[in-house]
C-alpha cells in the first residue's frame, strides 16, 4: 500500500503578508520602545530573543529527536520543525543588539559593582564580558553547524532518496542531543540566570530546557495540524496522528512542571536567603498574582485539557492547546526575565508587546520563506510511507 | 507433599478442561489473523446493530473501542475519579498528620504547607488512580465475581491470548441468529469460526468465586506466598548486605568492646565536669559536716509528701533496711545488714545528715543520687522521721 502524494498546495499568501505586517508593527513598536526607554526595551528584547531561541533551537532538537528514537509518525511533518529551526540563522543577527545592551541587562558587567562585591568577584572568572561573548559565539556556531548538517542531509534526500543520509543524520543527532542539552543550559545560565548574578540554581538549565521543548513541540503541532487540516501537505493523515502531538505536548509540559516544582521546593525547603530571594522577588507586589497565574497557565489548565484521550485526537483542541502552550512559554520567559527590571510589581505594556509581535512576525516570515523554497514534505525520506500509515498499534 | 499439591492442581485443571459442554449455545466466536481485520470486523459487527459482543486481542489495539462502537470507555473516568480522590485524601492526610495529629515544628516551617505536600499528593494521586483502574476494571468491566465464563478453556481463548484476534457474539443478543452470525463472520474473512456452548458449571454455579475449592486454593496460595516472602525477606536475604535492613552497621553497640580505645570500652564517658540538663550535682559530696550544718528539708510535712516518701522508701530502702527501718531487710544476709534507723544516733541526726547518707552513701551503702530525685530524697527523709516517730511512740500519743 502506498499513499500517493500530490503536489502540496502553496501556502496562502496571507502567511507572508501577516509575517510582514507583524514584523513591521513589531519593528516600529520595538523601535519606539528603544527610543522611549532603552534600558527597559533591552529586557523586552531579551524576552523576544529567548523566545526565538526556544522555538528555533527547540525545533532543531525535535528534528534530532525524531532521528535519534527512529520515530515514524512525525516524519511526514518533519519539515515543520526543520523550517522553524531556520530561525537559528537569524539568531546570529538578532543577538548583536543584545551585546550592546549587556551593560543595561547584566549587573555583573558593572566593574565598580563587581569590585565591591566579593560574591561577584569570585564569579568573575566565569561571568566576564569576554568569556560571555565567546560562549555565546561558540554556542551559536554549534547550532548553526547542526542546523546545516540536518537540513543538508534532509534536502539532499528529497532528490537522492538515499537511506544512508538518514543513517548519517542519526549519528549527528546523537551528538547534537548532548550538545543541545549543554548549549541550552549554558544559554539559560548566561542570558537569564545571570540577570540576578547572586542567584544560582543547579536546576535552572534543565528548567529552560523543558520549556523550550514545550514551546517547540507546541508550535510544530500548531503548524502541522493547521497545514494538514487545510490540505497543504499534499496528503491528509487522519486525526489519529495528532495523538502523538497531544501526548508529547502533555508529557513535555508535565516534565516542565516537575522541574519547575522541584526547583521551587528544594529552595523553599532549604530556605537559605541567597537562594530564596529570586522567588521572593516574584512573590512580592503584584508579581505574586503573575506567579500564581503561571501555575494555572502552564500547568493546571493544559494538564486538565490534554488529559483525556479524546482531546489528543481532536484537531481543534490540539490547535487551541498548542497555541495556549506557546503563550504559556512566553509567559514563563516573562516571569523569568522581567522581575529583574520591574522590581516593584508586574508591568506589561506596549513596550513589551511590540517584541512579542516582532517574534511572531519573524517566525511567520522564516516559515513562509522556507516553505516557498523547499519541499514541505520530506519526500525522499524512507520513513515517510511508514509515517503516513502510522498506527499506534 | 509437593507432589500432592502439584497433582491436585493438575487434576483440578484437567477436570475443568475436559468438562463436557452442554448443548446450550452461549455464543459464536470467530478468529481473525490481523489487527486490521479485527478493526474492520468490530466496526461491521457494531454497525449491524449487535450489542452483546466482545473483541479479544493478544495486546492492546488502539481505537478498537471506537470500532466496537463504545462511545464512552469507562476506564478513563474511573481512573480520573480515583486520581482526584487520591489527591484530596493525600492532602487531607498531610494536613491532618502535620497540624492536628502530631504537630511538630520542623525547620521553622508551618505545620501544613503545600510545597512539601506535593510529592505525597502526587504519589497518592497515582496510587489511587492505579487502584481505581485495576479494581474498577476487574469488577465493573470484567465482572469479577464471575470467574467461570463459557469462553474460558476454549480453543478460541487459547488463540486470542497468544497471537490471534477474536470476536464473540453472544447468543442472547436481540438480533442473534446462529446462521446469520456465522455467515457474517465468514464474509468478514474469519479464519476459524466456532460455536461456544455453556459448561454445566456455568448453569449451576451462580458465583463460582465462592466455590469452596477456589477459596481454599486462594488461601493456600496466599499462605505459601506469605511464608515464602517472609523467609526470603527476613531470614535468607537478611544475611546479605544490603538486604539486612541495616541490621549490620559499622558502629559499636552499647556495652561492647572496642579495641580502638585504650580502655577497650566501646562506650565513652562524658567529659569531666559535664552536667546533664535539669540535674544539679550534689554540692556536699564527701563533706558530711557542711551538709549537716547547711542542709534543711525544703519540703513541707504534708500527706502527699509523706505518701511519696513511703512509696520511694519501700522501693529503694526497704530491701536492706526493712519496711520499718529495723535493719531486717529481705536480702537474707547476701549483703551486710544495716543498723537500725531507730538507734539513738540516727534519731538525733539532723535531716541533712540522713539526706547526705542517701545522696552520698556511707561505707558499704551506695549513693542513691542517680536513682532518686532530689525532692524524692527529701520526701524519704520525712518518711524516715515518721517511722522513727512511730517506733518510739509514747503512751500519751494514743488518743484518749
Ligand atoms: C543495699 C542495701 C541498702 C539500701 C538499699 C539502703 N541502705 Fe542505708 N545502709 C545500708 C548499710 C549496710 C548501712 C550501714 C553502713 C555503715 O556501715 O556505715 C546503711 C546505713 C544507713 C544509714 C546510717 C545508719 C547509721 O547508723 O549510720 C541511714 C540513715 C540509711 N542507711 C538510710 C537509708 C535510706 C533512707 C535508704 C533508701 C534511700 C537506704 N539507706 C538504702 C544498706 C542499705
Amino acid at each position: 500500500m502506498m499513499m500517493e502524494l500530490t503536489t502540496p498546495k502553496k501556502l496562502p499568501a496571507s502567511v507572508g503578508k501577516w509575517g510582514m505586517i507583524l514584523t513591521a508593527v513589531g519593528v516600529i513598536m520595538g523601535g519606539a520602545a528603544f527610543a522611549v526607554d532603552p534600558h527597559r526595551a533591552f529586557f523586552g528584547y531579551l524576552w523576544m530573543y529567548m523566545f526565538l531561541v526556544s522555538i528555533g533551537v527547540g525545533s532543531l532538537a525535535l528534528v534530532a529527536l525524531e532521528y535519534l528514537v527512529g520515530a515514524n509518525w512525525s516524519t511526514p511533518f518533519r519539515r515543520v520543525p526543520e523550517f522553524l529551526a531556520g530561525i537559528i540563522l537569524l539568531l546570529v543577527i538578532l543577538v548583536i543588539p543584545l551585546l550592546f545592551g549587556m551593560h543595561d541587562l547584566f549587573h555583573w558587567t558593572h566593574a565598580e559593582a563587581v569590585a565591591e562585591d566579593p560574591i561577584l568577584k569570585s564569579k568573575e572568572p566565569y561571568l566576564n564580558t569576554t568569556f560571555f561573548i565567546a560562549r555565546t559565539g561558540v554556542i551559536l556556531l554549534i547550532w548553526l553547524i547542526f542546523y546545516y548538517l540536518f537540513t543538508r542531509n534532509s534536502r539532499k534526500q528529497d532528490i537522492s532518496k538515499d537511506p544512508a543520509l538518514t543513517a548519517s543524520s542519526i549519528k549527528y543527532s546523537a551528538i547534537f542531543a548532548i550538545l543541545f542539552i549543554l548549549t541550552i543550559s549554558f544559554t539559560a545560565i548566561d542570558w537569564m540566570m545571570s540577570l540576578e548574578p547572586h542567584w544560582f540554581s543547579t536546576m535552572f538549565g534543565v528548567y529552560y530546557f523543558a520549556g523550550t521543548l514545550v514551546a517547540a513541540i507546541s508550535i510544530s503541532a500548531f503548524i502541522s495540524v493547521s497545514l494538514n487540516e487545510g490540505g497543504f501537505f499534499g496528503f491528509k493523515v487522519d486525526d489519529e496522528k495528532y495523538y502523538s502531538f497531544g501526548t508529547l505536548m502533555f508529557a513535555f509540559n508535565v516534565f516542565w512542571t516537575y522541574i519547575g516544582f522541584s526547583q521551587y521546593m528544594l529552595i523553599w525547603y532549604a530556605d537559605i536567603p541567597e537562594e530564596t530571594f529570586w522567588f521572593m522577588n516574584r512573590m512580592e507586589g503584584s508579581w505574586v498574582y503573575f506567579s500564581i497565574g503561571l501555575l494555572f497557565v502552564h500547568f493546571i489548565i493544559p494538564f486538565l485539557m490534554l488529559l483525556p484521550r479524546s482531546s489528543k485526537v481532536n484537531p481543534n483542541l490540539i490547535l487551541y492547546m498548542s497555541a495556549w502552550l506557546i503563550y504559556a512559554h512566553a509567559y514563563d520567559l516573562y516571569w523569568i526575565i522581567m522581575p529583574t527590571y520591574f522590581k516593584d510589581g508586574f508591568v506589561f505594556s506596549w513596550n513589551e508587546l511590540g517584541f512579542l509581535v516582532l517574534a511572531f512576525g519573524i517566525i511567520a516570515l522564516v516559515f513562509n520563506y522556507m516553505a516557498s523554497r523547499f519541499n514541505i514534505v520530506p519526500v525522499g525520506d524512507p520513513k515517510l510511507q511508514r509515517g503516513l500509515y502510522f498506527h499506534l498499534n | 507433599m509437593i507432589k500432592k499439591i502439584v497433582n491436585f492442581f493438575r487434576e483440578y485443571n484437567s477436570r475443568n478442561d475436559e468438562e463436557r459442554r452442554t448443548d446450550r449455545l452461549y455464543a459464536v466466536s470467530a478468529i481473525f489473523d490481523t489487527p486490521n481485520e479485527i478493526m474492520a470486523a468490530a466496526s461491521e459487527v457494531s454497525g449491524r446493530g449487535y450489542k452483546k459482543f466482545d473483541a479479544y486481542t493478544p495486546y492492546p489495539v488502539h481505537r478498537l473501542d471506537q470500532a466496537m462502537g463504545i462511545k464512552y470507555p469507562l476506564v478513563g473516568p474511573i481512573a480520573f475519579t480515583g486520581g482526584i480522590t487520591g489527591l484530596f485524601l493525600a492532602l487531607l492526610m498531610m494536613w491532618w498528620m502535620g497540624s492536628k495529629d502530631y504537630p511538630n515544628i520542623i525547620g521553622g516551617k508551618p505545620f501544613f504547607s503545600l510545597p512539601p505536600s506535593i510529592p505525597i499528593t502526587f504519589e497518592g494521586t497515582i496510587l489511587l488512580t492505579g487502584f481505581a483502574t485495576v479494581v474498577g476494571m476487574l469488577i465493573l468491566l470484567n465482572k469479577l465475581p464471575k470467574i467461570n465464563s463459557p469462553i474460558s478453556d476454549t480453543e478460541f481463548m487459547k488463540r486470542v491470548s497468544s497471537d490471534k484476534f477474536g470476536i464473540v457474539i453472544a447468543a442472547d443478543d436481540r438480533m442473534f441468529s446462529e446462521t446469520q452470525v456465522t455467515e457474517l463472520f465468514r464474509s468478514l474473512g474469519a479464519s476459524r469460526i466456532e460455536n461456544i456452548y455453556y459448561k454445566p458449571s456455568n448453569l449451576t454455579d451462580k458465583t463460582p468465586i465462592f466455590n469452596r475449592k477456589f477459596i481454599m486454593t486462594l488461601i493456600g496460595v496466599a499462605a505459601i506466598a506469605a511464608i515464602v516472602t517472609y523467609f526470603t525477606l527476613n531470614i535468607v536475604l537478611y544475611q546479605v548486605v544490603p538486604f539486612d535492613w541495616m541490621w549490620k552497621q559499622a558502629r559499636i553497640n552499647a556495652q561492647s568492646e572496642s579495641l580502638f580505645f585504650a580502655n577497650k570500652s566501646g562506650m565513652r564517658e562524658p567529659v569531666a565536669g559535664t552536667v546533664a540538663r535539669g540535674f544539679m550535682p550534689y554540692e556536699y559530696k564527701g563533706l558530711p559536716d557542711s551538709a549537716v550544718r547547711l542542709l534543711a528539708n525544703p519540703l513541707p510535712v504534708s500527706k502527699n509528701v509523706i505518701e511519696k516518701g513511703q512509696e520511694k522508701y519501700n522501693i529503694y530502702c526497704s530491701p536492706c533496711h526493712g519496711y520499718f527501718g529495723d535493719g531486717d531487710g529481705r536480702l537474707n544476709d547476701q549483703f551486710p545488714k544495716p543498723p537500725s534507723l531507730h538507734n539513738s544516733k540516727v534519731l538525733n541526726w539532723k535531716d541533712g545528715n540522713i539526706y547526705h547518707v542517701i545522696t552520698n552513701g556511707q561505707n558499704v551503702m551506695p549513693s542513691y543520687e542517680g536513682q532518686i530525685s532530689r525532692d524524692d530524697r527529701w520526701a524519704i527523709v520525712h518518711y524516715v522521721r515518721v517511722l522513727q516517730r512511730a517506733k518510739n511512740a509514747k503512751d500519751q500519743d494514743l488518743p484518749k
